[in-house]
């Protein structure tokens, strides 16, 4: 299974680079978001892939459960995301409104302003 | 802190001092105010000469004792000698200056508050004992030159004069910073005295010829020697008393001083020997060449500076032989070591009345260029003597001071082919040569500032100005110095035994407690160098009246061999557009361009290591099973992936997003994560709505994106992150070392913080602060959503233009 999810990551870690290096600053904003499940399929694969109880006392079944540390970090990760994603959001249809356009290529750093 | 500590900085707290002085007394010329200083020292530090003629004074000040930098003075004969030139000449300095800069015209509370500083740095030089606070001093030298260099910024040649001997001479400073770090990495000392002492250590170490090396750039650098000369020259668009003082007397013999202080500790090698030498003759030869070529009566004083301090250089290599011989009164090897003190102390003399003398004529005329001037004798009976007697004394003539060293120079270059050390025996016999044709040139250059400023016909309309004999001012502090130029011309006696002789000893340490002693007699016989002399006497005649033959030869060949200035600029040309066309190439304002350094990099770095360290272990036995509902799971985010990626609608784009974090939402489920899974589902809820709202408002993207090319530096860069990550979490994947510390939160969960829902108390109890600032992140980010919507500045700013 690991092994599985190791692919799995790759592949995504793939699609997001790919979509972060577009012009489109749309695709460069769902790059992070793929980015982001990816990282958080990583720390969940990391902290082990057992098939114990969810980790909540009284649960009936097997002795063992799953380890909630991994679980307690992707949670907090997904919502530090989710805020980061909502301002990029913004700030692209901001950056759209006053630049009217959204390629990174038009978005690019002139000498002039460094003065 | 001693009186000694405090005459070190006596000028410079002056040179705090003289803008209040300058505000209060506007009727007062700045220069008499500071005047007493550099008296009062010049006469606090003749009352040394009798400590100095048996021995040394040291003071210590602790400044950084745990780095074992403190800040001792000690006064020995060689420091006593630059003491005495530096108080001085500095004395007759400002009160020529007083008559030079008007006060009207000038802004005199800058130049007397850099002149003051730079005094105190160079007596910091001379006198300090640690090499650090030697170094300290020795940037301050530079730093002042600098400033006043630049005195008249205003001047486009007095800006790049500046610039460049700041650039050279803190190149030079640098590399002495690197040779006293060498030698205290050696020694462990920062104190002179200590490392000479330890010279035995340091001669054995492999850092020997490294510090050596970086220790004579630093010298060389200062005392303009070749290829470092060329900053010199363009210093002289320094006021006048400047560059008598600086450029001179002092400062470029600060390499000078740092050469002759470290001799014993650098001695024994022939490296030392032969760099010192080879550089000295060939500075002396190409600067006594050059001057001959330059019209403007400061340059060629500033070639014959250079080549002067040449001569002093080799004067020391050649000295440096003298270490290798056991007994002291016969050694004739000393001789080189005299004649370059005694030399340091004429040049120091006849240099500077020189300066102020063409400064005068200058200040007379209007104009320093030997083309215009002539026939000045009449006119300016005293500045003609004056001059008389310093270019006289410069050619090498008697009964001059510049004579008996000039004798003293040849006899200790004869004496190197005797010398049977460093393979001196087969090429020693060019250094006679050399310094014999240079010194012929200096006999040209010396009749040709002479002759051309103060002979031949008088040319009024060529002038600027009506010239007259100066004001007794500015005769004044010239006078005294070709009186003194004459005085030891005749007695030189007078300062061998008082201020020579010590400071040779002090070059050779091992001479204290000998009876060696210093005799210049004025008539030594009919020896070979008599007949060098007077060689130099009959072909500089020669050599002068057919100038007019030779010079175009050397005005036009000589220099396209070696343009050591236009090498300079090219350089810093070259520099400077290198630089610029590099940062042009790198830093494209692209984004992407940086990600792609940044990717690039993490690739090569993270693979790198990989394979370096052998780190790719994984263990197929500690892996779990995969069930069916994995595969299909992982392969629906598969297919959304490819989507996403491939998609021309962003609808499609925007769905195929959701479909893969609902799948994800799933995984937890299947991880038994009930509280991931359900905010997973929820946030990407209203993440999709977020983009659809957002998207909404904006174009399609398909339009602007470049079709996907599969031999792209893209796809190639998005593969190798891929296979990066997933090698590293095969690798990382290994949980056998030790087991996971959540045991303790599923033992202590209920016990101690009365939750049964694990993962909510890690969130809120055992890990409470993480929670905390998640959501400060979450009200940041919505404040700053907020502020980005609302606020509109730049658009109320251009209404605010209309």
């Amino acid at each position: 299974m690991e092994l599985l999810m190791s692919i799995l990551i790759g592949l995504m870690f793939t699609a997001a680079t790919y979509l972060i290096l577009s012009k489109s600053l749309l695709r460069i904003i769902l790059g992070t978001a793929v980015l982001s499940h990816a990282v958080n399929l990583i720390v969940l694969t990391m902290g082990g892939l057992k098939k114990g109880k969810a980790p909540l006392l009284d649960t009936p079944g097997l002795p063992v459960y799953n380890d909630p540390l991994p679980q307690a970090l992707i949670l907090t990760a997904i919502v530090i995301s989710f805020g980061v994603t909502a301002f990029f959001l913004v700030l692209a249809y901001r950056a759209y409104q006053e630049l009217d356009s959204e390629s990174v290529s038009k978005t690019r750093g002139h000498e002039a302003d460094d003065e | 802190m001693s009186f000694l500590h405090l005459a070190i900085f006596l000028p410079f707290l002056m040179a705090m001092l003289i803008p209040i002085f300058y505000r209060w007394t506007k009727q007062l010329h700045t220069g008499w105010i500071v005047l007493p200083i550099p008296v009062i020292l010049f006469i606090y530090f003749l009352t040394f000469i009798p400590q100095t003629m048996d021995g040394v004074v040291t003071q210590t000040m602790p400044w950084i004792p745990s780095l074992g930098i403190n800040f001792t003075v000690v006064v020995d004969g060689l420091s006593l000698l630059f003491a005495l030139l530096i108080t001085g000449i500095g004395s007759l300095v400002t009160f020529y200056s007083i008559f030079y800069l008007g006060k009207k015209k000038e802004r005199l509370n800058n130049f007397y508050a850099f002149l003051f500083i730079f005094m105190t740095a160079m007596l910091g030089v001379v006198l300090s004992d640690n090499l650090v606070v030697l170094y300290l001093f020795w940037e301050m030298t530079s730093i002042s030159s600098f400033l006043l260099i630049g005195y008249w910024y205003h001047r486009e040649r007095s800006r790049y004069g500046a610039r460049k001997s700041l650039l050279i001479t803190v190149f030079g400073g640098l590399m002495l910073l690197g040779g006293i770090l060498l030698l205290h990495v050696i020694t462990g000392s920062f104190s002179l005295r200590e490392i000479i002492s330890e010279a035995t250590i340091v001669q054995s170490s492999s850092l020997f010829i490294p510090a050596m090396i970086f220790i004579l750039l630093g010298a060389f650098t200062k005392s303009a020697q070749v290829p470092f000369h060329i900053w010199l020259p363009d210093a002289m668009e320094a006021p006048t008393p400047v560059s008598a003082y600086l450029h001179s007397a002092t400062m470029v013999k600060a390499g000078i001083y740092l050469v002759a202080r470290f001799t014993p500790l650098f001695a024994v090698s022939g490296a030392w020997f032969w760099t010192i030498t080879l550089v000295g003759i060939v500075t002396l030869f190409w600067g006594s060449i050059t001057a001959t070529k330059k019209t403007d009566l400061k340059a060629i004083l500033a070639y014959s500076t250079i080549s002067q301090l040449g001569l002093i250089m080799t004067l020391l290599g050649v000295g440096a032989a003298a270490l290798h011989f056991d007994s002291w009164n016969d050694n004739i090897y000393i001789g080189a070591i005299v004649a370059a003190v005694f030399h340091l102390f004429n040049h120091a003399t006849f240099k500077g009345s020189l300066f102020m003398m063409v400064g005068i004529v200058d200040h007379e005329t209007g104009t320093r260029d030997i083309r215009r001037l002539g026939g000045l004798m009449q006119i300016m009976p005293i500045t003609a003597t004056i001059a008389f007697i310093g270019t006289f004394a410069m050619a090498g003539l008697p009964p001059f001071n510049g004579f008996l060293s000039k004798e003293m120079f040849f006899q200790s270059m004869v004496d190197v082919t005797s010398l049977n050390l460093f393979h001196a025996e087969t090429w020693g016999v060019i250094l006679p040569v050399i310094a014999w044709i240079g010194s012929i040139f200096t006999f040209v250059y010396s009749m040709i500032i002479f002759f051309k400023t103060f002979g031949g016909k008088f040319k009024p309309h060529l002038l600027p100005k009506k010239p007259h004999e100066a004001p007794i001012g500015l005769l004044l502090p010239p006078m005294i110095l070709a009186a003194l130029v004459v005085i030891t011309g005749f007695f030189p006696n007078l300062i061998a035994k008082p201020l020579l002789e010590p400071a040779v000893k002090s070059i050779m340490p091992s001479l204290y407690g000998t009876d060696y002693s210093i005799h210049i007699s004025f008539w030594h016989g009919f020896t070979m160098a008599l007949a060098m002399t007077a060689g130099v006497i009959i072909l500089g005649i020669l050599l002068y009246k057919t100038a007019n033959r030779w010079k175009p030869f050397i005005t036009e060949k000589v220099p396209a061999f070696f343009r050591w200035g236009k090498a300079y600029d090219n350089s810093l040309y070259y520099m400077e557009q290198g630089s610029y066309r590099f940062t042009l190439w790198v830093m494209t304002g692209w984004l992407r361009t940086y990600l792609n350094y940044m990717l690039t990099a993490f690739i090569i770095l993270m693979l790198g290591t990989i394979f370096a360290t052998d780190a790719l272990n994984f263990d197929i036995s500690t892996i779990s099973r995969v069930t069916m509902m994995d595969y299909v799971l992982v392969l629906v985010v598969i297919v959304t992936l490819i989507g996403i990626v491939f998609s021309k609608s962003r609808i499609t784009s925007i769905i195929l997003l959701g479909a893969m974090g609902y799948t994800i939402s799933i995984f937890f489920i299947v991880a038994r994560a009930p509280d991931l899974a359900l905010t997973q589902l929820v946030i990407e809820t209203i993440s999709v709505v977020l983009y659809l709202l957002v998207f909404y408002h904006l174009p399609q993207f398909s339009n602007i994106e470049e079709k996907p090319r599969w031999l792209s530096a893209k796809t190639f860069i998005s593969i190798g992150v891929g296979l990066t990550v997933f090698l590293i979490s095969l690798s990382a994947y290994d949980t056998t070392f030790f087991p996971s510390i959540s045991q303790y939160y599923i033992d202590n969960t209920y016990t101690k913080a009365a939750g049964k829902n694990i993962v909510n108390v890690i969130l809120v109890d055992f890990r409470g602060f993480d929670t905390l600032f998640e959501t400060a992140v979450l009200a940041i980010a919505s404040i700053g959503i907020f502020g980005m919507i609302k606020l509109r500045l730049t658009r109320r700013g251009k209404n605010e233009n209309k």
